[in-house]
């Protein structure tokens, strides 16, 4: 028990207990007020949350969030998968400058690379218009258009991200025995067939892994448009957590904040469960 | 011979691939070396035409950038250590010991790890302000002290500890703490190093928790102080590179340093599922 001890009572205390606090104050008027003295917060019942779908500022977050979710989830697992088989391709040489070089981005402190991208999408000076002007397209106001600001948000996310569910991915190819090719190239199935036929299915469950953890993830959406966008323009990458964080923290409507986090944490709870049912209805 | 342009294909495609990864982070630091200026000029140069540390030298003088290295390195290395401690003693025992109710708790701990820290982040802030520890260190160090999934990979691995090694070091009439201690840590160590350095990185990164609770400048971390200074130098982006350099760096390093514990560890977590 001597053992257990400090960390059940640091989860205990500063996990747990928040966690139900957080539960309680969602159903309260915790302002500014009551952070001096917490009897002026009072028992609202459901307000917050009557007042969370009458928000047009809250559909937007979700939106965002949504879309940020639904767009660079599948597109990342996707470079993630591609890029996991070009490593796992029989190359002679140069394997493991090239894994490093692929995964590096995911080490670096987020902040830091999306003040550098935040550079790299300048209208005028930005690396990537400038890498576009050649292939003829007309600079694009990255961030600035309501737009684009998403899209470069997701951009920016894949490139920061893939490296890591490209070493997960090659982790299960290299789980699938290679008898299984030898048979299929002896029954004469092409490099495609093999492909459709004996690596998908055999990563389901790699990807299934991958994709709960990506979506656990990409819901919690923060720093790249705190730096980037400051949630615009006109709001199009405000994001729930961000909302979150300035309703709770900029304007201390701290329990109408905590509805919020909840509603973060259903999401999450709501598409974990859905995805461990697929995963336990394929049987793995 | 389709093998060799097949071959050839695989290179060529591996190679764009990895040089427009790298480009942002190539491009952060030869930015960070040009003279004031140059960096908004057209065409946008990839490289500096004469190099200069100007930026790294106004960030140490007009900044406080070795305040925010501080405390970043401080924070980062008291998290490591002590959630190091607190979690490979809970892993062990779950790993190890046989008492009422222990599947049961693990179970709930795993469970919970779907639950996001953002939802105890407003109750944590008013727990650590009431205590006074609000743009302290140890506001931060508190919820970091012990993690679920370090207590979930240790138990992992220390559950190919044979029993027999333990009960032979019990037959000699070694104490409990002196098992943890002389023959489990020193077993554990390649699962500690991933966790040390997952930790490190995740503190040295993290960036919600430190801004809600850092309220005085000289408390920034590197990414905080980095994020506010940003939105006010919007301009200078040399010296703005400079200092993103400076946040990158150290963890880049660690990782190249020490990148067969840290992509070991990831290809084990996703192979428990």
């Amino acid at each position: 028990m001597f053992f257990l001890t400090p960390a059940l009572a640091a989860i205990g205390v500063f996990f747990f207990v928040p966690v139900i606090a957080a539960f309680v104050m969602s159903f309260t008027d915790f302002d500014i007020y009551s952070l001096g003295k917490i009897q002026y917060a009072r028992f609202i019942g459901l307000r917050n949350y009557l007042q969370l779908v009458e928000d047009p500022l809250f559909w937007k977050a979700l939106r965002n969030t949504l879309y940020f979710l639904v767009v660079g989830g599948p597109l990342s697992i996707a470079v993630s998968l591609a890029a996991a088989l070009m490593l796992q391709a029989k190359l002679v040489r140069f394997t493991s400058f090239f894994r490093t070089a692929l995964f590096a981005p995911v080490v670096t402190t987020l902040v830091a690379v999306s003040v550098v991208w935040r550079f790299v999408y300048h209208p005028r000076y930005g690396l990537l218009n400038y890498a576009l002007s050649f292939v003829g397209v007309s600079p694009v106001d990255w961030l600035g258009d309501p737009q684009w600001a998403m899209p470069a948000i997701i951009l920016m996310a894949v490139w920061k991200n893939f490296g890591y569910n490209m070493i997960i991915f090659i982790a299960g190819l290299q789980n699938i025995p290679p008898q299984l090719y030898e048979a299929a190239a002896i029954d004469g199935a092409g490099r495609w067939q093999q492909f459709t036929m004996i690596t998908i299915p055999m990563l389901a469950p790699t990807t299934l892994f991958i994709s709960i953890i990506t979506m656990i993830g990409y819901f919690q959406l923060f720093a790249e448009p705190y730096v980037m966008t400051q949630g615009g323009p006109l709001n199009s990458t405000l994001s729930i957590v961000l909302l979150m964080y300035q309703q709770g923290f900029r304007w201390w409507n701290m329990g109408y904040s905590a509805a919020l986090a909840f509603v973060l944490f259903v999401f999450i709870l709501v598409a974990s469960v859905l995805q461990s049912r697929l995963q336990k209805r394929f049987g793995t | 011979m389709k093998r060799h342009v097949g071959m050839a294909l695989v290179y060529a495609a591996l190679a764009v691939t990895a040089a427009v990864t790298l480009a942002p982070l190539v491009w952060m630091v030869s930015a960070s070396l040009m003279p004031t200026g140059q960096a908004s000029s057209f065409p946008p140069p990839f490289l500096p035409r004469q190099v200069t540390f100007e930026h790294y030298a106004s960030l140490f003088t007009r900044l406080n950038l070795a305040r925010y290295l501080f405390n970043s390195a401080l924070l980062a290395v008291a998290v490591t250590l002590i959630s190091l401690l607190v979690n490979s003693m809970a892993g062990y025992a779950f790993a190890k010991y046989r008492f009422r109710g222990r599947d049961p708790l693990f179970k709930l701990l795993i469970t919970s790890m779907v639950i996001p820290a953002q939802v105890t982040m407003l109750p944590l802030f008013l727990m650590l302000n009431k205590m006074g520890f609000i743009n302290s260190y140890i506001g931060v160090i508190i919820p970091g002290m012990a993690s679920i999934f370090g207590i979930f990979l240790i138990r992992q691995f220390a559950m190919s500890i044979p029993d027999s090694l333990i009960e032979a070091a019990r037959i000699d009439g070694a104490s409990d703490f002196r098992i943890y201690r002389s023959l489990i840590l020193p077993l554990c160590k390649p699962v500690l190093i991933t966790l040390a350095i997952f930790t490190f990185m995740g503190t040295w990164n993290d960036f919600l928790w430190p801004l809600i609770v850092m309220t005085d400048d000289s408390m920034y971390t590197l990414p905080v102080a980095l994020a506010t200074l940003s939105l006010e130098h919007v301009q200078d982006t040399e010296l703005m590179m400079a200092g993103s350099v400076m946040t990158v760096l150290p963890v880049l390093l660690l990782f190249v340093a020490l990148q067969k514990y840290y992509i070991g560890g990831i290809m084990a977590s996703g192979l428990k599922e």
